[in-house]
């Protein structure tokens, strides 16, 4: 069930210079909402017509927390909203991770997150009950990392170096001499195929968030598909609905 | 005093078949109504038009295939579909559910395909048949039957012959004289003619020097291209008799209504759902509202009102 709601903004503040942490109450998204899921965000100025997909990041009693960069004019307008004013959001959309599964299958895992693919990996870490080392991976200023749940352990690798390990996630998976038996891994794509290509030659699970373009993002309009290996169930070809069947994928049933 | 003898009539009739409203909803932007069955009582709509559907599977075009636009937006879907039998399986039981008219909208890459596709509908429980000969985004068929008016005619004369029920024309606005599409396509049967499709359009993304739509050309649709709409609608109105189906970026009850005035019957809803997924029921209520604060008794008396 996805619900469209004109919500009130509780929180909107910059966590560095480009990325926002926004804060709004909603009873029936928080309710249904699973780590993984997203929000159609849309625009105010409705000279943008199109919702902006941004991952849930925390789901904190009936407030979601969604953090984003500001990428383009959507994000900029959405950055300028004060506390109190109000928005209009769908959600939860996809299908979001199957934690209980996770959870019963897996005895460890390690989850990656790059840039904005961060924000989704807060809320999963929150829920799984399974050993868990998380990677994340930035330009240069970080966040989102002290908001992990204890029990996780961080390892953080910079472009720059400036923090952590110098490089990418994979890098300082290298550093960190960590394994586990599950992957779970959202950011942009040359790191989901280093992942892909990683998990492949290890043998382990792996699942991933995908991004593409998106215009209904509610699953009716086959504007944001993405290649699969089998024929589709619903679409009866090789391709399926990021919004919709995903945006969380089985890595091994996705050609990126 | 009894409130529903004010209630103004929002029924309409095209080509026989009774609508409770004049609001459909253009197709390809609502699938077969099931995703958006959260958001919108599929039964207070005068009409459901599915996604255009063909004879067999469509992969459609490469991605990235939609792109914003400046109070609108491209789309390069390639007709993206999962084939007759699939839909005649899923779609029509789920639309079977709600009482509202069905209107089937069939693609095809040859003539034969658009027959063939109408030939399978042929005793399924829907209303009426929307034939897309405009779409800007595949290459063989659609638009090649959408730009020239005897092609357009031979499409409609073949899809009649076989057709149990009325058939509504979709035309494209990528012509020089879209009178004279509609005229042709009146001529050779058609029951009824939609419009507009998209207008071809392109965006270049301009950090990356390149197109981009993987299709590098995408359909251009929402509030951006109304007027153009708009004078289409009235065009056609006054080409021809039958009725007309308007659209082409409505977003509210009075961008409805300029349609109606122009000489549309009904109207559909298409890119205006991304922005509001509940956007097709505030205009049917948005249309009662006006014509009751208009004192107009019948929406019918709204229909090519202005001349
Ligand atoms: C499932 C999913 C989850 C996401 N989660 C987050 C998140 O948690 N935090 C975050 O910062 N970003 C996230 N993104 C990316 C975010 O959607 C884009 O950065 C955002 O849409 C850009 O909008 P804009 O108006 O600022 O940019 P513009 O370039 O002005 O946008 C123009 C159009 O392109 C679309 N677009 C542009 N970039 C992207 C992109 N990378 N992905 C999809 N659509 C795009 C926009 O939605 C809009 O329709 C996510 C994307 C997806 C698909
Ligand atoms: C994403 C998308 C998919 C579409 N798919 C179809 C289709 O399958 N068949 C068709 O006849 N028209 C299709 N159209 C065109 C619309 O039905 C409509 O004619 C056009 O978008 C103008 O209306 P609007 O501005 O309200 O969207 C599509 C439009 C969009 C935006
Ligand atoms: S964005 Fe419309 S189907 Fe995914």
């Amino acid at each position: 069930m996805l619900y469209h709601e004109n919500v009130s903004v509780i929180r909107n503040e910059s966590l560095t210079n480009d990325i926002y942490d926004m804060r709004f109450r909603s009873r029936d998204i928080s309710a249904a909402a699973k780590p993984g899921q997203f929000i159609n965000v849309y625009c105010n100025d409705s000279s943008r017509l199109l919702p902006r997909p941004i991952s849930i990041c925390e789901v904190n009693g009936e407030e979601i927390r969604i953090v984003y960069r500001v990428a383009g004019k959507g994000t900029k307008e959405l950055s300028g909203i004060r506390p109190g004013e109000k928005i209009n959001v769908t959600g939860p959309a996809g299908n979001g991770y199957d934690v209980d599964m996770i959870n019963q299958t897996y005895s460890s895992v390690m989850l990656f997150g790059g840039g904005v693919g961060i924000p989704p990996m807060v809320e999963l870490s929150k829920r799984l009950k399974i050993k868990t080392d998380v990677f994340l991976g930035y330009r240069d200023c970080l966040f989102l990392n002290e908001d992990f749940c204890d029990d996780a352990n961080i390892h953080i690798a910079t472009e720059d170096g400036s923090a952590g390990t110098r490089g990418n996630v994979l890098d300082a998976l290298k550093a960190s001499g960590v394994d586990a038996d599950l992957i779970c891994a959202c950011g942009p794509l040359p790191m989901l195929r280093a992942i892909k290509k990683y998990a492949e030659e290890s043998g382990k699970k792996a699942y991933y968030s995908m991004e593409e373009r998106m215009a209904c993002g509610v699953g009716a309009c086959l504007g944001c598909v993405c290649k699969t290996v089998e024929k589709d169930g619903h679409s009866k070809v090789n391709n399926t609905r990021v919004c919709a069947d995903g945006p969380v994928f089985d890595a091994s049933a996705i050609i990126i | 005093m009894n409130e529903d003898s004010k209630m103004p009539d929002m029924s309409v009739e095209i080509a026989g078949v009774k609508w409770k409203n004049p609001v459909t909803v253009a197709s390809g932007t609502f699938g077969s109504g099931i995703e958006y069955a959260d958001f919108v009582d599929l039964n207070g709509l005068g009409a459901v038009t599915t996604k255009g559907v063909a004879t067999y599977p469509w992969e459609g075009n490469d991605t990235i295939r939609v792109a914003e636009t400046t109070g609108g937006m491209l789309n390069a879907i390639g007709l993206q579909n999962p084939g007759m039998e699939t839909f005649i399986e899923r779609d029509i039981p789920f639309l079977n559910k709600y009482d509202t008219v069905k209107i089937v909208n069939v693609v095809g890459k040859t003539l034969e395909e658009y027959v063939e596709a109408v030939k399978m509908l042929s005793g399924q429980p829907v209303d009426m048949l929307e034939i897309n000969i405009s779409c800007p985004n595949v290459k063989e068929g659609g638009i090649a039957f959408g730009q020239d008016p005897k092609a357009a005619a031979e499409v409609t004369r073949a899809v009649k012959e076989v057709s149990e029920k009325p058939v509504i024309m979709k035309l494209s606005p990528n012509v020089t004289s879209i009178q004279k599409m509609a005229g042709a396509v009146e001529e050779a049967g058609a029951d009824a003619v939609s419009l507009i499709n998209t207008l071809t359009g392109m965006k270049i993304d301009i950090q990356k020097k390149t197109f981009l739509l993987a299709n590098k050309t995408g359909g251009l649709s929402g509030p951006a291209i109304k007027p153009v709409a708009v004078r289409m609608v009235y065009e056609v109105a006054q080409a021809v008799n039958i009725p007309i189906i308007g659209m082409g970026g409505i977003c509210c009850a009075e961008d409805a209504i300029e349609f109606m005035l122009a000489g549309a019957t009904a109207v559909s809803v298409g890119t205006a759902n991304f922005h509001n997924p509940k956007v097709t029921i505030e205009i049917v209520e948005g249309i009662k509202k006006y014509l009751l604060d208009n004192n107009i008794e019948n929406v019918n008396d709204l229909i090519g009102a202005v001349r």
